[in-house]
């Protein structure tokens, strides 16, 4: 009976607290689902019709001072996906030199990589910019991505994964003539998936959500993402006679989705790639 | 393992493009920074000087020692909240059963919300004129306005950051609890200690290296991971009550464009940095050793 209770009051209170952690969430869909005017004297318990149309709106006509919103999630998604394609490109073959080769300078290579462990982007962004200014990067992709990338967190982490790696392979590999490339690609590289995946999931996120940097680099609003646009969404709405609130909302919907969704079908790889400390 | 391969150039090929990123966009504005904290450009900006301390003599104004506090304040509130918060939830869930997946999953999203975005879904939900969760203060009789408040608005900035912390914490937290073998809470059992004394005596001290794993994390996400919250928010108003020290570095960088000002600033965040580093590889290498 006691049992009983505990059982039902502990699945009570995550409940309580689950609801709690959604509950922003659920707000934004019910007020993005409604016409503006009938959030002014309260916001309604349930969600209402107009979601589709209000996300088709907001899709479809910019806000004032900011480029479509189809423009800003192209922006972010290209942001993500280059941040994490071009994280694995740099890190994969940097660890796999450190780990399988002795070569003069390795050390050497090895600790200046690991320095940049010390300092975050929010750390760095003031002396960053400069130099991206200085090298004309401004308002470029480049300027916005490699500073981003400039850490060592996936090198070190798949250098710890490798030194794991069976001797026994690689030693037949070399008893079999293989090359280096070839061992890179054919043996290492597919058992490295999962971590692979972890990295590209956490790289992910980290790239969609970036603010600071994004806004720094990129003054044109061509190039405005979707996450660092929403100051100016959200100003833009409540210069209306009634605030858009629900305009706003649809775009923070469409903004959080993918993030929300990569962690929800990865959940798995997530969970490994922030336990071994990316980013 | 040993290295396998005896090539050269090779290596050398393939870790360059790592190394050109890194020498460019952190060796190279680091050391700038370095030396920039020690000049100081004349009024037209057109050459700059070594000035010693001077800027650093600036750097620590009435402004900068009210961020130290902003800071220090926010980075322990949203610490020790967030932790309390997702390590009774973790402890909660770990007690469950077939439901355990749901809920862990229940607990993790957040994580994926951009800092910018749950802001603005904050900024409504606290909206003074129609947001619910304001008009659930007033009707108990608080006077909420964010925008007016400093109070209001450094609680308003905390309460949106242990949203996203939590999350983060619950993983590590969940991994920790996982880790604790089931006979040594069941030899607690047999002892005759009860749930309260058995998480406290035994579990807790267990879970000890997870604990400063995550203070650590907390600690440098509340120091440098703000900015968007923040700046969607309050942008650091009012009153420099929600300035923190990037924050501010951010306003003397960029709107008043003091470079030698924001070079030293920088230089006191990386000292701060540095400091941390070291307190997080000791607790790293505990925690490595640990389990």
């Amino acid at each position: 009976m006691k049992k009983n209770i505990v059982k039902v009051a502990r699945h009570a209170t995550l409940i309580v607290f689950a609801a709690l952690l959604a509950a922003p969430m659920y707000l934004a869909f019910v007020v993005a689902s409604h016409p503006a005017r009938d959030t002014l004297s309260g916001v309604p318990v349930l969600p209402g019709g107009r979601l589709g149309a209000n996300l088709g709106y907001v899709v479809a006509h910019p806000f004032p001072g900011s480029p479509s919103l189809a423009t800003m999630m192209l922006n972010s998604l290209i942001l993500a996906l280059a941040v994490a394609v071009f994280k694995l490109i740099l890190s994969v073959p940097a660890a796999y030199a450190v780990t399988f080769f002795r070569f003069p300078g390795r050390m050497i290579m090895f600790w200046l990589i690991f320095i940049t462990l010390m300092l975050p982007v929010e750390v760095r962004f003031f002396p960053t910019y400069q130099v991206t200014a200085n090298l004309g990067l401004l308002n470029t992709q480049g300027g916005l991505i490699l500073p981003l990338i400039a850490s060592a967190t996936a090198v070190f982490l798949f250098r710890q994964y490798f030194q794991s790696f069976p001797q026994e392979l690689a030693d037949a590999a070399r008893l079999d003539g293989i090359g280096p490339i070839r061992f890179l690609t054919t043996i290492v590289l597919p058992l490295a998936r999962p971590t692979l995946a972890a990295i590209f999931v956490l790289e992910f996120i980290y790239g969609w959500n970036q603010y600071l940097w994004p806004l720094l680099v990129t003054s044109s609003p061509q190039h405005s993402t979707v996450v660092m646009g929403i100051r100016q969404i959200i100003s833009a709405a409540q210069s209306f006679a009634i605030p858009q609130w629900d305009l706003v909302m649809s775009v923070a919907l469409l903004a959080l989705l993918p993030p929300v969704l990569v962690v929800l079908a990865m959940q798995r790889w997530f969970v490994r790639g922030l336990m071994a400390g990316i980013d | 393992m040993p290295p396998v391969f005896k090539h050269r150039l090779l290596p050398a090929a393939l870790i360059l493009p790592e190394v050109v990123v890194v020498v460019i966009f952190f060796i190279w504005p680091s050391g700038k920074a370095l030396l920039e904290a020690f000049r100081q450009s004349n009024a037209f900006g057109l050459g700059a000087r070594f000035s010693g301390l001077a800027n650093f003599g600036s750097a620590l104004h009435g402004g900068y020692l009210q961020a130290v506090e902003v800071t220090a304040t926010f980075t322990a509130i949203t610490t020790l909240v967030s932790m309390g918060i997702s390590l009774f939830l973790a402890v909660q869930v770990e007690s469950t059963g077939r439901l355990r997946p749901v809920y862990r999953t229940l607990f993790i999203w957040t994580y994926a919300v951009p800092g910018a975005i749950g802001a603005a879904l904050w900024l409504f939900l606290f909206e003074p004129k129609v947001g619910p969760g304001a008009r659930a203060l007033e009707a108990l009789g608080v006077h909420w306005n964010f925008a007016l408040s400093g109070t209001q608005a450094f609680a308003l900035v905390c309460a949106l950051t242990i949203w996203q912390q939590s999350a983060y914490n619950f993983v590590f937290f969940s991994a920790g609890l996982q880790s604790i073998p089931d006979a040594v809470v069941e030899a607690a059992t047999m002892d005759g200690a009860g749930p309260v004394t058995r998480f406290w005596k035994v579990v807790f001290p267990l879970l000890g290296p997870t604990v400063l794993f995550v203070t650590v994390s907390d600690v440098l996400a509340a120091l440098f991971g703000s900015f968007a919250v923040i700046d969607v928010i309050s942008q650091g108003g009012p009153g420099g009550s929600t300035t923190t020290l990037v924050y501010m570095l951010y306003r003397d960088g960029f709107q008043n464009g003091d470079v030698g000002l924001a070079g030293a600033e920088s230089m006191l965040l990386f000292v701060l940095a540095g400091a941390l580093l070291v307190v997080q590889f000791k607790v790293f290498n505990r925690r490595v050793h640990y389990r």
